[in-house]
């Protein structure tokens, strides 16, 4: 399942994806994160359960914001969660 | 089997009562301030007159904003899947996407042949797009939010979108559409064609695919309604029942498919 | 040589004069529907107060979102357009010599630059979303029925924290009415949006990194409760230039005064 959190408003799309199929719950990026925008959760959208990454409820609306300590408009963009995660099931659309 | 189903939404709290799966009973009631004993008056509506007692109920899953406030549920699941699994008892089982606008958020769900979620995203950051952003535009040319999405249809030629998507920014463009001399109709246009374009946008990120659906108050407006198809190639399904009962109608089949697996029949 | 520097904003235009390295006027007015009308009125307005015409000017450069209504225009006649982050490197320099980051945040927009020597060196441009600019805090004044002056010294008076869940200027105006009805203080809810919109304008400025000197320029850096809350955030104190809101104007008539750069 992708899960799309996020939001497109008047200045853009600013969605991070987190493919559930790939993610392993190892909660590698949610320490890798700076900003502690990230958290697990347990898998509430089908009866299998089981733990898997999520943009915290409180980023959700500000995404944009939250994360744009980490791209800076001149120099690297390595993001720490993208690198941090081994079956790369996290992605940002901006 | 009797399972239930308990959405309880912002505004609205829904409770659906599931015999082997089939809908038996259901009650629709504003969410109150304490979203537990709307839960449980709620529930009880659903089930009065039917005989069952809360006893007899072998499982009950709860979903909605308020979802950890059912106090009788066993389990919780997100209204987003339970959006989906409800969708597919409403439309039938060729639903693929459901776009549910509501009067504070925009969901887009793609789903599978058995209603399971492959991908959605749920805004409810800007009010563009939303209930909301339309009833700010109604109240801008006065027109009743009822009326709006007709307004907009009755015009010879469909005028260029508004350029901005931020309602605010938006209603400035239009006021000065309005005072250049374009009437309503022609505003209500350009505004409905902006907010079509970016919800299309949104549905294009999780994937359309036939069967489509729309969901919530703003599935009223034909003025989004039609442009939405006009733009996606695809007719909107009709419903055969009131969708407001999709996510309580969705917790009430997960209710029996957890019930199932507990019991070892799955 | 005499230049003048045009700034019309999405609210308001702008205009400064400027000789010999010096500010000799300087004049501003609502836009209204007729872009240009309006430029033109302020236009001769700042020329009146300066004592000068048209003929006296050597070169006119606009700047800001309406600058294309003025290129060419007479008596305008501006001669060139530059973009608002250019104008506010130009400005917030000759302002502040010391300047390598510029916030400025208008009605519509809100801008990071970083500086280097007056010229652009990265930027950053939080746009077409009214919650991250001065339509903001106008809206959530009206919410709060008070006059947009009055939201930054009310703001002052609070200590309190209390974060602000909607990102958004047409959810954020329901929210502020939710508030009122908690009996939150009018004090502690200017004090909530202000820091609401600190947050997003510092979230953005981090993007092209905060260096010192860090000067705040734009319609809302006459608003006394809009550097407090952005110093806390970025951790670090803001220099606020006198008439901030001119010093787009200012850097746009720099420009037109140094041709070669």
């Amino acid at each position: 399942m992708q899960a799309n959190y996020g939001y497109k408003d008047g200045s853009g799309d600013y969605f991070i994806t987190i493919d559930t199929d790939k993610c392993n719950g190892c909660g590698k990026c949610v320490e890798a994160c700076p900003y502690k925008v990230l958290e697990l959760i347990t898998n509430e959208f089908d009866i299998e359960g089981g733990t898997m990454a999520a943009v915290k409820e409180e980023h959700r609306k500000k995404i944009k914001y939250s994360c744009a300590p980490c791209k800076p408009v001149a120099g690297e963009r390595l993001l720490p969660c993208v690198l941090a995660c081994e079956p790369k099931a996290i992605t940002h659309s901006w | 089997m009797i399972t239930a189903g308990v959405d309880i939404g912002s505004v609205g709290s829904k409770a659906t009562v599931m015999v082997d799966g089939e809908l038996y009973s259901y009650a629709v009631m504003r969410t109150g301030g304490v979203s537990e004993d709307t839960a449980i008056k709620v529930t009880m509506w659903a089930l009065d007159g039917t005989g069952i007692d809360t006893g007899k109920l072998n499982y009950v899953v709860g979903t909605g904003y308020g979802r950890v406030n059912v106090p009788f549920a066993k389990k919780t699941i997100t209204e987003i899947a339970c959006h989906a699994r409800g969708a597919h008892y409403i439309y039938g089982p060729t639903v693929r996407t459901v776009l549910d606008i509501g009067g504070q958020d925009c969901k887009a769900i793609r789903c599978d042949d058995k209603g399971k979620v492959l991908s959605f995203l749920m805004n409810d950051k800007c009010a563009a797009g939303t209930g909301r952003g339309l009833e700010v535009f109604a109240d801008l040319i006065s027109v009743p939010i009822a009326e709006l999405g007709k307004v907009s249809l009755s015009v010879d030629q469909e005028p260029p979108p508004v350029s901005n998507t931020c309602v605010i920014f938006a209603k400035a463009e239009s006021l000065a559409l309005l005072r250049q001399g374009w009437p309503k109709e022609r505003v209500a246009a350009a505004y409905h064609a902006a907010m079509a374009d970016r919800i299309v946008d949104l549905l294009t990120r999780v994937g359309i695919e036939k069967d489509f659906v729309i969901t919530g108050g703003v599935a009223k407006n034909m003025g989004i309604v039609q442009r939405l198809e006009r733009i996606l190639k695809i007719e909107a399904l009709e419903p055969k029942m009131d969708p407001i009962l999709a996510g309580a109608l969705g917790a009430g089949l997960f209710a029996k498919a957890l019930y199932e697996k507990e019991q070892g029949l799955r | 040589m005499i230049t003048a520097g045009v700034d019309v904003g999405a609210k308001f235009a702008k205009v400064v004069i400027f000789k010999d390295g010096q500010v000799v006027a300087r004049a501003k007015a609502l836009v209204g529907f007729d872009v240009l009308k309006s430029a033109i009125e302020v236009f001769e307005a700042a020329l009146k107060d300066a004592g000068l015409s048209r003929s006296d000017i050597g070169r006119v450069v606009a700047t800001g979102m309406g600058r294309n209504a003025v290129v060419q225009k007479p008596p305008i006649n501006a001669e060139e357009a530059v973009s608002e982050v250019v104008a506010d490197a130009a400005g917030a320099f000759q302002a502040v010599p010391t300047v390598k980051t510029v916030i400025d945040v208008g009605a519509e927009e809100g801008r990071g630059v970083k500086v280097e020597g007056g010229k652009v060196r990265d930027f950053v441009i939080n746009e077409r979303c009214a919650a991250g600019a001065g339509t903001f805090v106008e809206a959530m004044a009206r919410a709060l029925e008070v006059n947009v002056e009055e939201m930054g010294p009310l703001s002052l008076k609070s200590a309190n924290v209390i974060p602000m869940n909607a990102q958004c200027c047409v959810f954020a105006e329901s929210e502020v009415v939710s508030l009122i009805h908690s009996k939150i203080s009018k004090e502690d809810i200017a004090k909530a949006i202000h820091d609401a919109i600190a947050g997003r304008i510092s979230s953005m400025i981090l993007r092209v990194g905060v260096e010192k000197d860090v000067v705040l320029i734009g319609g809302c850096a006459l608003n006394p409760g809009f550097k407090p809350p952005l110093e806390k955030e970025l951790h670090t104190n803001i220099i606020v230039p006198e008439f901030p809101e001119y010093v787009s104007a200012l850097g746009a008539a720099v420009i037109a005064a140094n041709p070669a750069r």
